[in-house]
């Protein structure tokens, strides 16, 4: 009881000292924050915050926006949707933020998009991958940072379709994003190379694989390459198992996303090499700005960065120089400046687009390898592809967003 | 497939049947002898599993490291398990016995947040074994060594156990307890020490499946949720207490996992599920198993106590405010309380069926699920107007209940309670795979009310009007001769059949009333957050409403509200102002228990008493 | 002679191998009041749980008012008329003595799935006239779980009642009472039994409750009835002293 009348007292102090300030007389700029905390998409979710409090900070530290300070308030959604859209009321009726950023799995990314354009709230989608966010559910009032799952199927299947093999097989979660990532991929390579086959599929329960036997199932189809959309805990128990059985000296492997630091380092030498995956070569660019990134983000966190963290920076990036150029924290002015809005990124320049919000950055698609020094993997051979290499054009967008 | 293929599959099959079987054999122990329902099992599991990545890493026993890790985090969870049992769980053996459950269930909120304050959140790859890292060629085909061991090690710790309960005295003893505990009570033996040296036993047996999975699969923050229900289900099919039914139900489970993954790729999340009910419905008591003792007092209820009341003049204060304040609370705080009347709701049909039927579900996330998917399945695809699709929402989760509770009532205490469980989980798996129409994990989006009501004071009161009223039908229901009746049934089954009543009739009727009034709850839950998922069908959404029931006091119908009302603000304020809400809630709760073992209103019965 | 009450037809009940009923046939007619005893695991009780429905016979006929009632629910035989009271009390221990005689009547004027009506205004006149009839009348409001034994024996005996039943099975009525109480409730019974024409089968360890109240006794072992008739008749057969030899009961 003692303590909270102690803490209250401060607080009002605080507040009184904070409303006499004279530099202080403009209130922050606040940014409702809603990312998995705690659950499935936790062990992501770390990285990125991290640098979400770098960027904002960089912002503070050359005057903030429009003469204001950033303040991100974070909110834990726990994994799941109902929570998250909880998180939206709150940060917009009490918080009254300025817009709502963040989200990691795509179910989470889709409840808040529904919410935001039900209540005409701007909604920076960061991390959720699925295509529907932007283009079959995708409005006004929703933008998003990480290339799709669509864009990063098909850069996949543009390099797979160069390589010999026919016979493939596939394994993801039994989940949105798991499909839909090898249907992308399958649909296109099928473009590409008529003549693939598919001779299996197969669909663990998300964060409970029992990979053994689906090592043996796959075994038994013998494909000449199989297509992984597995991630997080799955893809490394997967590996292990895989492994042992001598899965990958028997098939080539295509992974979406299995480059990515996120996926890669916890596997440290077990991960394996000469797959075919998007991901994020952070410790190769030579782009002085991203190395600079690269250098603040180690300092700071005294970790490397990972996919998300870059992520994280862009998104938060990007906010502060749409408020810039919208003039002011208003929802409508703040949609129109995110329309075709360019932005300055460690990766050089991206764009959100005007038809349907989705952000031009692209990834990187390479070979993997194991690096003995570091004692992890790392991508070789990779090439950046942007974002509008493979995006659908803006007649498409709309054909898909009719009634939306 | 080859031949060889299909040995492989079926070794693959029994080496993960072993992990399951040591979880399982433990949980089934526990549950054997003391009757709790212990979901900290998973816990303890995952706690092990971290405890020996970092004890292997740290030893400086060089290749030994690896194994003495394993049994000394096994050994730490053992020891664990006796601190949780003497500190904890004894405090509350005299309470109505789903108390120890909800403690159960405080653990596993505080562990999970010690596991990412020690460990992080990050996914972690533990060591191989050393000397068994390597794969060793049966019929042309490579085979984990690994796995092998593990093949060879479960019937080892089964010839084990075997040895201990058909050898010693303290095994003759546990065995004569999971049969008929009153008579080991009265044969005068030391119960609590009992009670204590199963849990220590159960949950070493957990750590150490938990431990053998480090050079198998990554750690995780989740990796408890993620075996708990799978242990379950091999506990359920080998029969409550039996150690051999949970050997031969892990081996059966295992490899029909292997196979089904081959015949039935898409349907791996519900198979498990489906033979559980299979199992339950023609032999409840499992593959080997033995039919419960029935208890002497009650028809086989869990929950056995009187009512406890709350004097009317509360209620009418309660409801005054619910209709005055609201208009000058800020936005957020009416949506939160629109929340909270859906789970007030949610939680007191559940309380008809637990405190008023003794019918103690596992699975009351069906009746909230198909009410929200009914209502957002119609104007999904047929454009129904809100208030229509609002009132199909009840319908659909009484109809729901109606089938699945025809089975359901025909088994009684916790036979009743998994099989609930398993057709929760079938629905949740139908619903999680049926893309086309349900939209799948994406869930259905766009499900907002009519645009008279949208606004949160609107809303707020059609659900004060839905939920307050379907919580005064509830009470209603509760006091006519329905309820005295189900009561009655709940209090001497044999007696209630011999005064003319149709047992399974009356309590399949509280089923269908109970999965009506879950409807109503979800419906309003859909409109509130304009979508659907499949999680509200999932295992945590059966265990909130549980929680709320006991937090309350199972024995007062005011009791499933009021628990819903507090849960739902600490779980609230604490997400709002910790990462670590998890230990918070959970500390909370645990304190909760002790302080009021009959739950909140409990202590309002006590006092008159 | 009119048609009995209670036809029984070779009924047998076997579990694993032991023949628990083997082949028990008797009539009785209406008004009767009849003990049927044994020494200890005769298979009294497997019987009276045969003939209240809960427990499945393997073979035989139970013609109740000449109608079959072998196989029917438990609540099905009680609907016709037959009320039973358990050996080891069984009563609903968290409702009070009303409550518990009310669920009974409301069930017997088939009002226990009524939802929305209060229950605590419904049967209250018929249900505290049977408490007072037995002698419960002050403890009407106290929860049956915390009932004396003696009381909660006769709160058995109201719930019984509460159908205004034709056959009343009665398993040991005074099993577990003080004897001087053991006299007064089978006293007590009896006058209920003659007075509403009520006919009897009761099951009793105690001799002298037995020779006091039942006009016939019945004598089951190793699941047969080995003698039947007027108590004296069956008190002084050969083969019921043969069993009976050597039990503390009998020596009264």
């Amino acid at each position: 009881m003692r303590r909270h009348r102690v803490s209250a007292t401060l607080g009002t102090l605080l507040l009184l000292t904070a409303l006499a300030a004279p530099v202080a007389a403009q209130a922050p700029i606040k940014i409702g924050e809603i990312n998995s905390f705690s659950g499935i998409g936790a062990p992501f979710t770390g990285p990125y915050r991290q640098a979400v409090e770098m960027a904002v900070e960089e912002v503070n530290a050359k005057g903030g926006v429009l003469g204001r300070k950033l303040e991100v308030v974070f909110r834990d959604d726990k994994g799941q949707p109902a929570e998250a859209q909880k998180h939206a009321q709150e940060l917009v009726a009490s918080e009254k933020v300025a817009l709502i950023s963040g989200t990691f799995l795509s179910n989470v990314g889709l409840a808040v998009s529904d919410w935001a354009k039900q209540n005409r709230v701007l909604f920076v989608a960061a991390e959720p991958l699925t295509e529907a966010l932007t283009w079959a559910k995708g409005h006004d009032h929703v933008f998003r940072v990480r290339p799709n799952t669509y864009e990063q199927g098909r850069m996949l299947a543009e390099k797979a379709a160069k390589l010999k093999y026919t016979k493939w097989a596939a394994i993801g979660p039994n989940y949105e994003y798991g499909k839909r990532a090898w249907e992308t991929f399958r649909d296109r390579l099928k473009e590409l190379r008529p003549e693939a086959q598919t001779v299996g599929e197969h669909w663990p329960t998300l964060g409970k694989i029992e990979p053994s036997q689906f090592v043996t199932a796959i075994l038994g189809e013998s494909p000449d390459a199989l297509y992984v959309s597995l991630f997080g805990s799955d893809w490394i128990a997967f590996v292990r198992e895989a492994d042992k059985r001598g899965l990958f000296k028997k098939m080539f492997v295509v992974g979406i996303l299995l480059g990515e630091p996120e996926y890669i380092d916890p596997l440290k030498l077990e991960a394996p090499e000469g797959m075919l995956v998007t991901g994020y070569p952070w410790y190769d660019l030579q782009l002085p700005a991203h190395k600079e990134f690269v250098a603040k983000f180690t300092k700071r966190t005294d970790k490397n960065p990972v996919l998300g963290s870059l992520v994280g920076y862009i998104t938060y990036l990007s906010i502060a120089e749409a408020i810039r150029k919208a003039g002011s924290t208003d929802t409508d002015k703040l949609v129109a400046a995110f329309r075709g809005l360019k932005v300055e990124t460690p990766i050089g320049p991206i764009s959100f687009r005007a038809s349907d919000g989705q952000s031009t950055m692209g990834a990187w698609v390479g070979t993997t390898k194991l690096d003995a020094k570091r004692g992890v993997g790392i991508m070789v051979n990779y090439e950046y592809i942007p974002g509008d290499r493979v995006l659908p054009s803006d007649d498409e967008v709309k054909k898909m967003r009719v009634g939306n | 497939m080859s031949p060889s293929l299909v040995l492989i599959q079926l070794l693959s099959g029994l080496a993960h049947a072993m992990v399951l079987f040591l979880i399982a054999s433990g949980l089934s122990l526990i549950f054997g002898v003391t009757r709790i329902v212990n979901f900290a099992h998973g816990s303890f599991y995952m706690l092990a599993a971290y405890l020996t990545y970092t004890l292997a890493a740290t030893l400086p026993l060089g290749a030994a490291a690896f194994y003495v890790a394993v049994l000394l985090a096994a050994a730490s969870v053992g020891l664990a398990g006796l601190g949780v049992e003497v500190a904890l769980l004894r405090r509350v053996y005299r309470a109505p016995e789903l108390y120890q459950l909800l403690l159960t269930f405080a653990l596993v909120l505080v562990v999970a947040d010690v596991v990412k304050l020690f460990w992080g959140s990050e996914n972690l790859t533990g060591p191989a074994a050393p000397g068994l890292a390597g794969s060793v060629e049966i019929a042309g085909q490579l085979f984990p060594t690994y796995d092998l061991a593990l093949i060879g090690l479960g019937p080892l710790v089964a010839a084990g156990l075997w040895w201990l309960f058909y050898r010693t005295r303290w095994g003759v003893l546990i065995r004569a307890a999971t049969q008929d505990r009153e008579m080991v009570a009265v044969l005068g033996v030391d119960q609590a020490r009992l009670f204590t040296s199963v849990f220590v036993l159960g949950s070493f047996l957990a750590g150490l499946g938990g431990a053998l999975q480090v050079p198998r699969q990554a750690l995780t923050n989740v990796m408890d949720a993620s075996i708990i229900t799978e242990a379950f289900v091999v506990v359920v099919v080998g029969g409550m207490g039996s150690v051999p039914g949970a050997l031969l139900a892990a081996a059966l489970i295992g490899v029909i996992d292997a196979f089904g993954v081959l015949v039935l790729p898409r349907a791996s999340l519900v198979v498990p599920f489906v033979v559980m009910a299979v199992v339950l419905i023609v032999r409840p008591w499992g593959l080997l198993g033995r039919p419960e003792v029935q208890q002497r007092t009650a028809g086989g209820a869990i929950v056995t106590a009187g009512t406890v009341r709350v004097p009317p003049r509360w209620l009418a204060a309660v409801l005054a405010a619910l209709i005055a304040v609201p208009p000058f609370l800020p936005t957020f705080h009416v949506w939160v309380l629109v929340e909270i009347l859906a789970f007030a709701l949610f939680a007191a049909s559940l309380h008809l069926l637990m405190g008023t039927g003794g019918m103690v579900s596992f699975g009351h996330a069906a009746s909230f699920g198909l009410g929200a998917y009914g209502a957002a399945l119609l104007v999904t695809w047929t454009k129904a107007p809100m208030l229509l699709a609002f009132a199909a929402a009840p319908l659909a989760a009484a109809v729901g209940a109606a089938l699945y509770g025809y089975f359901c009532v025909r088994l009684s205490s916790i036979y009743f309670a998994m099989l609930t469980l398993a057709f929760a989980q079938i629905a949740f798996a139908i619903v999680h795979q049926w893309y086309d129409v349900t939209g799948g994990d994406n869930g259905l989006l766009g499900i907002w009310p009519a645009a008279w009501l949208a606004g949160p004071l609107a809303y707020y009161y059609l659900a004060l009007t839905a939920c307050g009223g379907g919580i005064a039908l509830l009470a209603r229901i509760g006091r006519a001769p329905f309820g005295l009746t189900l009561r009655a049934a709940r209090d001497h089954a044999r007696r209630a059949e011999t005064v003319g009543i149709n047992i399974r009739l009356h309590q399949w009727t509280a089923f269908v009333v109970a999965g009506f009034f879950g409807g109503v709850a979800g419906g309003t839950f859909a409109f509130l957050k304009g979508s659907v998922f499949p999680n509200l069908l999932a295992v945590p959404m059966s265990v909130e409403p549980l929680v709320m029931v006991l937090l309350g006091g199972v024995q007062a119908p005011a009791g499933a509200p009021v628990g819903a009302a507090i849960y739902k603000l600490l779980d609230t304020v604490a997400t709002r102002y910790t990462e670590y809400w998890q230990l918070v809630l959970g500390a909370i709760l645990i304190l909760l228990v002790l302080a009021f073992p009959r739950g909140i209103l409990g202590v309002v019965g006590d006092r008159r008493a | 002679m009119p048609e009995p009450l209670l036809r029984v037809v070779d009924v047998r009940k076997a579990f694993g191998g032991v023949r628990a009923v083997d082949g028990v046939s008797f009539d009785l007619a209406r008004g009767e009041i009849r003990a049927l005893i044994g020494p200890n695991g005769a298979g009294k009780s497997t019987f009276f749980n045969i003939l209240a429905g809960l427990l499945r016979a393997d073979d035989g006929a139970v013609a109740y008012r000449g109608e079959e009632i072998l196989g029917l629910a438990p609540h099905a035989i009680w609907r016709r008329g037959v009320s039973r009271t358990f050996q080891i009390t069984a009563t609903f221990a968290t409702l009070s003595a009303l409550e518990n005689v009310q669920v009974a009547r409301l069930s017997h004027t088939r009002r226990s799935r009524a939802l929305l009506r209060p229950a605590g205004g419904l049967e209250v006149e018929r249900s505290l006239a049977l408490l007072a009839q037995v002698g419960l009348a002050e403890q009407s409001g106290r929860p049956a779980g915390v009932l004396a034994y003696g009381d909660l024996k006769k709160l058995e005996l109201a719930i019984a009642l509460a159908n205004d039943p034709e056959l009343l099975l009665l398993d040991e009525p005074t099993a577990g009472m003080a004897p001087a109480e053991r006299g007064a409730l089978m006293a007590l019974t009896a006058s209920i039994a003659r007075e509403r024409t009520l006919t009897v089968l009761f099951t009793e360890h105690d001799m002298d409750v037995v020779f006091t109240v039942a006009e016939r006794v019945m004598v089951l072992h190793q699941g047969r009835v080995i003698a039947e008739g007027a108590p004296d008749t069956v008190r002084a057969d050969p083969e019921v002293q043969a069993v009976y030899l050597g039990e503390a009961a009998w020596a009264t």
